[in-house]
């Protein structure tokens, strides 16, 4: 560990308490999102990717260099249908159940303690199974 | 000081929120990192071991302790935000939803973050929360692998950058998040 990682420590606090005030850790939010019966999650995530566009372009169009003094390049996703359609709803499932996505698990950790341990167990197992399985998917 | 503290404790709206989570996407790059939560669960499974059975875990670790430091700092924050910025957790969700919930058995929704039957520390030993809790998180872990990326990756970091596949992996989010909470999720809730 180096020291500059306390810098990702301190965007993760930030992080943490930012989901938490927007209650988008809240089990409830996201079953109002999947009954679109509030426009709450729906603002939360599209303001974030209106946001996020303008960062993008302004980092690409200024040719934005980062801390380390690289250009900055944005990942890009993996193609196939199969992969995102099939591999999506499989989590889109478990985002409903248990009413959160990966960043409000760890969250609620610290918000309700040890119970959402249990999920990210099962987060680890499922990803263990994906990594058995993965050559036998389609994608 | 003690206005702004008042001022910070009360639900923010999502024009607040929104913005933030753009914000730290934008951080993350400007220190040359990605923004992907799920990835921490493969970095977890390589550290234990797994690249004995499957090459898919076999990578250096080490290239991603800043997202275990990131992840650490989340649960400090929901930490902090639960012992001190929250002194009210009801959620003001929609009188709509209120109803569609107690119809299927949820007895106080928006009473706090979370359903106490289910996620509650009194509970938890039941069948149900045991499916909700591990079962839940396994099609987490699954999926999020399978679609190489969660909400983090693909609907926040992949639509910003007008990526085609991420919109099909949001696409497939609410495939299964609208089957879950119209079809299935009675069910469970009744077991």
């Amino acid at each position: 560990m180096k020291l500059k990682h306390i810098r990702f420590l301190i965007m993760g606090v930030l992080f943490g308490i930012v989901l938490s005030k927007g209650e988008i850790i809240s089990w409830y939010r996201i079953q109002e999102m999947f009954r679109f019966q509030s426009f709450h999650m729906y603002g939360v995530i599209g303001s974030a990717v209106l946001f996020g566009i303008l960062t993008i372009q302004f980092i690409k169009r200024t040719k934005l260099k980062d801390s380390e003094g690289n250009y900055i390049s944005v990942s890009t996703q993996d193609p196939g249908y199969s992969r995102n359609l099939i591999g999506g709803s499989i989590f889109g499932l478990g985002w409903a159940m248990t009413g959160a996505c990966p960043g409000p698990l760890f969250i609620l950790v610290g918000h309700q303690g040890w119970v959402f341990l249990l999920v990210l167990l099962g987060a680890v197992l499922g990803t263990f199974t994906y990594g058995i399985f993965h050559k036998e998917l389609p994608h | 000081m003690d206005k702004i503290i008042e001022f910070i404790q009360q639900p923010w709206p999502w024009w607040v929120s929104g913005p933030l989570i753009a914000y730290v996407m934008f951080s993350l790059l400007y220190f040359g990192k990605g923004f992907g939560i799920s990835t921490n669960f493969k970095t977890a499974c390589c550290m234990l071991g797994s690249c004995k059975v499957s090459d898919f875990f076999c990578f250096d670790w080490k290239d991603q302790i800043w997202n275990l430091m990131f992840i650490s700092g989340v649960i400090i924050g929901g930490f902090i935000s639960s012992n001190y910025l929250t002194p009210d957790t009801s959620v003001a969700i929609s009188p709509a939803t209120i109803a569609d919930l107690k119809a299927i058995g949820i007895a106080n929704p928006g009473a706090s973050y979370i359903p106490e039957e289910i996620f509650g520390t009194d509970n938890i030993w039941s069948l149900r929360s045991l499916i909700f809790l591990l079962g839940g998180g396994f099609l987490i872990g699954f999926g999020t692998r399978y679609a190489n990326g969660c909400t983090s990756g693909h609907a926040i970091s992949g639509l910003s950058n007008l990526q085609y596949w991420s919109l099909i992996a949001v696409v497939g989010f609410f495939i299964g998040g609208l089957i879950m909470t119209h079809i299935i999720l009675p069910y469970l809730i009744a077991l």
